[in-house]
């Protein structure tokens, strides 16, 4: 799968200090992607291993994960359960834990074992260190 | 003697209005004791001033006083001055006219004219009766001499007159009699036994408050009162009072003859209702009213003592208050159809040195009523329930009145009672589970952070979940504050019917890594591990990380390695991850270091300033005597954190937070120590320390306890003398439990070292979670004891040596963060787009 280089150079990093949203980039005319369209969200290098962080690809607000085998996942942002930000749960190979009540989904399917959910799961790859989110 | 309570120095000034220019409506009140003057109170705060002339009558001439409080000034608890509510200064101020002292005869309902004894008539618009009672005196021969006076030395118990003469009499008399066992009866005759006076107590009843209590109870109250050396006299009529001049003595029925020189007359009450009666108003028992306090004249009104509603004449001062409130509404028109529909009437006191309390009925009435009594007269406790139709209807405690908040709410809420009915009276076992596993229905909750009920323990159960962990897993239940852990065990154990699985997780330090916390923390050493991802590593079942059990391998290995241990901040809950407490709508708490409770204008300047830039919608004083700046953007931290200038106060981890403090010596006149000081010491030395779970401490000034240091992980407490009580494991939250007594020390310093040492020993051998009121119970206080004082282990100078270690190795979180995030997007939104609901915030 290739990936038009119409992604933006240098994708700003929204939100760090300034707090204003996140703007999705679309990026067209990709191989189709399975669901929806391809956004690059921003830069891999702002999701640090064993941790998430939150980006908008379009209007959907998505959670990305960098695991610590270097593994990419993505999400939604709020929690199913009660609306906690996913981005600032805890990881491991298995399971995204939320910081408000302390639910896990399984990357694999999204469900949980504690019956919340499921969790939505978004396609997530890396092209050329930019973050791209398909939704 | 005869000093005016709550007098004007000056004397009475009168205000004179002319009617014709006043058009307020005029509104006399007869009878200026605590009914009377509560109901002026409430009409004046609800704007009565503006719609009414005020004028109350008074046959006293004092201002109002809490008539309830004589017995502590008979026993000289309390001086006369504490009990004055209105003075005359009072009333002047409020623009009321008190004609103190001048008794009113009778009222001219027709021309509504109140007659009084100077010859005056005053007219009125609306009339409240409020002539509450007058102590009864039994017939007896020679109790009266010929101008109906009682004979010198035999007193009422009702005013402060009478108070004020009794307390003279003490000095020259040495022996009382006093007629009545009831409530006022029992307090006089512990009054004067403290003046060192002899007392007989006469009772007519077989039981003492044969009013509210039972034959048994008044039994043990009895045993109780004669302990004090009070001779209890039951079932027995005085029948002549002897002396000419003077009271010399009492004849009883049976011929005995019991002396003294002075003789205190409680028998009850009657209500004064010879104005009613003279103005022909409805006279029962009481002043007839109706639910808005009317009587059968629509514009006279009858509140308190002296008024019957359906039937009831109440004697205490509660009903009468709710009286006054209604009736203010009704006249001020606040609200024109408030009623007022009786009152369930419930009494806590002590009599005579013992805790009484009593609500509604004290023995069962109907067939079907339950009782339920516990009787333990060698203890001097009586106690005992009525319940009708699933409802407390009557309670009474004795002796031991520990559960009466429950049992209070209970009988004015009607609330569910519990199946096991002795849960009503005491607190069975360990007092966690409140009722029977088995008896619980399926929709009772379990666990009240998560919501999980007892049915989804039991379908957890059902669908193979082999342990209890599997369960808490499955379910959630427990994973809160974690307080219903042994209640979802039981469930867990009775849904499984005994078939439970040996949860060998249930002795992991955490649950990712299969060894207890000696092991880990030997293995820790051994191998070198200085960061999360080197434990999992090096001793996970295939080197597979763990989401749960990384914050509390972090906060161990903070504790093992100090300076030299190695973060990650995905090892971190997202709290640590940003030093600062994540709320419910995704934004945090920041709560700046408060030592000891102690800040200065100049913080709360700054916080303040930083609340206002920062639009914080929220600032709220915790429960550890600091400010808490609640809904501050994720984004705004480091910003925050920097205006603010003060280091993190830790309100998020499971550290070291906060040590309350009263105001110890410096200021309070009770203060043995400077707590203040010492709080700040504390918090000083043992700032941002991590534990297996917050450590929340206190220090107080002197046993009364300002600062609830019995129920904190450490509490320190000043007896005096230089010296300090160190309590551990209370706790205060889901579980309350008084720490215990683990040494008294003679310093400062000694609190210090013991308090590092306690903690220390707590950091190193507690559960990951486990706070110290479980901590201490599990380990043994003795075992801690000796560990900690005697040195059994030869532990003590490792303590302190790592505990220094911690210390050493503090830095200030917000003063590394704020600089340069330690990963990048440490401080980015995590809902950038859509908006959460909000946190309400008033």
């Amino acid at each position: 799968m290739s990936v038009s280089t119409q992604a933006p150079e240098a994708p700003t990093t929204p939100g760090t200090e300034t707090g204003t949203p996140a703007t999705g980039v679309a990026v067209p005319g990709t191989a189709a992607p399975p669901a929806g369209r391809a956004y690059a969200v921003g830069r891999a290098a702002d999701v640090p291993p064993g941790e998430g962080r939150a980006f908008v690809a379009g209007d959907v607000q998505v959670a990305v994960f960098r695991l610590r085998d270097g593994a990419l996942h993505a999400t939604q942002a709020a929690c199913p359960h009660a609306g906690g930000p996913l981005a600032d749960g805890q990881t491991d190979a298995d399971v995204l834990v939320c910081p408000l009540h302390l639910y896990a989904y399984r990357w694999s399917d999204g469900s949980s074992p504690g019956g919340a959910g499921p969790l939505r799961r978004y396609p997530v790859r890396e092209v050329d260190g930019v973050l791209v989110v398909d939704v | 003697m005869t000093a005016v309570l709550g007098g004007r120095p000056e004397g009475l000034t009168s205000i004179s209005l002319d009617d014709d220019l006043d058009p307020r409506a005029r509104l006399v009140v007869v009878g200026n004791g605590m009914a009377g003057a509560r109901f002026v109170e409430e009409v004046l705060e609800r704007g009565g001033g503006e719609q009414f002339r005020i004028t109350v009558f008074g046959d006293e001439p004092h201002g109002n006083y809490n008539r309830i409080m004589l017995s502590p000034v008979l026993a000289g608890e309390a001086h006369e001055d504490e009990i004055v509510l209105n003075s005359h200064d009072w009333y002047a101020d409020n623009g009321v006219i008190l004609r103190a002292g001048v008794r009113v005869e009778r009222l001219d309902t027709a021309a509504k004219l109140v007659h009084a004894a100077d010859g005056t008539a005053t007219p009125y618009d609306h009339l409240v009766l409020a002539t509450g009672s007058y102590s009864f005196i039994p017939p007896m021969t020679g109790v009266r001499r010929e101008d109906g006076d009682l004979l010198p030395g035999v007193y009422g118990f009702r005013t402060i007159d009478e108070t004020r003469e009794m307390l003279a009499a003490t000095s020259r008399c040495r022996k009382a009699v006093v007629m009545g066992g009831g409530l006022l009866g029992l307090e006089a005759a512990r009054a004067l036994q403290g003046h060192g006076m002899q007392v007989e107590l006469v009772h007519a009843m077989p039981h003492l408050m044969n009013a509210q209590l039972d034959a048994e109870a008044g039994a043990i109250l009895k045993r109780s009162v004669e302990s004090l050396g009070i001779g209890v006299h039951l079932d027995s009529l005085a029948s002549e009072v002897l002396g000419s001049e003077h009271v010399e003595g009492v004849l009883l029925q049976d011929g005995r003859r019991l002396d003294c020189d002075l003789l205190v007359v409680a028998a009850g009450v009657r209500p004064h209702t010879d104005v009613a009666v003279r103005s022909g108003l409805e006279v029962e028992r009481g002043v007839v009213v109706d639910d808005q306090l009317r009587t059968d004249d629509p514009d006279v009104y009858a509140i308190g003592e002296c008024a019957q509603h359906r039937g009831s004449v109440y004697g205490l001062v509660a009903p009468a208050w709710e009286h006054a409130t209604v009736l203010a509404d009704v006249l001020t028109g606040t609200d024109p159809t408030a009623e007022y529909l009786g009152s369930r009437t419930a009494t806590k006191l002590k009599v005579a040195g013992v805790d009484v309390a009593t609500m509604g009925v004290n023995t069962p009435e109907r067939d079907d009523d339950e009782f339920l009594v516990i009787s333990e007269p060698r203890r001097g406790v009586h106690m005992s329930v009525v319940i009708r139709d699933d409802r407390l209807v009557g309670a009474t405690l004795l002796g031991d009145t520990r559960k009466v908040a429950f049992l209070t709410q209970a009988f004015d809420r009607g609330s569910p009672l519990p199946e096991e009915r002795i849960r009503l009276l005491v607190d069975l076992t360990d007092g966690k589970e409140e009722v029977g596993v088995a008896d619980m229905p399926a929709d009772s909750q379990v666990c009240n952070c998560n919501g999980v009920t007892k049915g989804a323990i039991c379908g957890a159960v059902a669908d193979g979940c082999g342990s209890v962990g599997a369960v808490m897993d499955r379910t959630r239940a427990g994973k809160g504050c974690g307080s219903c852990k042994p209640l979802v065990k039981q469930v867990v154990e009775w849904a499984a019917d005994g078939d439970v699985a040996e949860d060998p997780a249930a002795s992991y330090y955490v649950p990712g890594i299969p060894l207890a916390k000696p092991a880990l923390v030997a293995a820790i050493r051994e191998q070198d591990l200085r960061s999360v991802s080197a434990v999992f590593a090096a001793l996970a079942p295939g080197g597979a990380e763990e989401a749960r059990s990384k914050m509390g391998l972090t906060s161990l290995l903070k504790m093992v390695w100090g300076v030299d241990f190695v973060p990650e901040k995905d090892g971190e809950f997202i709290n640590d991850r940003v030093h600062a407490n994540i709320q419910r709508d995704g934004t945090f708490s920041v709560v700046p270091q408060i030592k000891g409770g102690v800040t200065t204008p100049a913080q709360l300047k700054k916080i303040a300033e930083v609340a206002e830039k920062y639009e914080v919608p929220m600032v709220k004083i915790t429960g550890g005597q600091r400010l808490d700046l609640l809904g501050v953007r994720k984004e705004d931290l480091p910003a925050v954190w920097d205006d603010l200038g003060m280091p993190s106060g830790y309100a998020y981890g499971k550290s070291f937070r906060t040590v309350k403090t009263c105001v110890g010596s410096d200021f309070c006149r009770f203060g043995l120590g400077d707590s203040t000081q010492l709080g700040i010491d504390l918090e000083t030395r043992f700032q941002g320390i991590e534990s297996p779970a917050k450590m929340k401490l206190a220090v107080v000034g002197c046993p009364r306890n300002c600062a609830e240091a019995y129920v904190k992980d450490v509490g320190v407490v000043a007896i005096g003398n230089g010296r300090w009580e160190v309590y551990v494991g209370g706790a205060a939250g889901a579980s309350v439990r008084k720490g215990d007594l683990l040494a008294t020390v003679d310093s400062p310093e000694a609190v210090l070292e013991l308090t590092g040492r306690f903690l220390q020993y707590y950091r190193e051998n507690a559960n990951w979670l486990e706070r110290t009121y479980d901590f201490v119970p599990r380990v043994g206080l003795e075992h801690i004891r000796r560990v900690l004082l005697e040195d059994s282990e030869g532990v003590v100078a490792d303590l302190d040596a790592g505990m220094q270690a911690s210390i050493d190795a503090y830095r200030d979180p917000w003063g590394q963060d704020a600089g340069e995030p330690a990963t990048p997007g440490q401080f980015r939104s995590s809902l950038p787009l859509v908006p959460l609901p909000q946190v309400p915030v008033r």
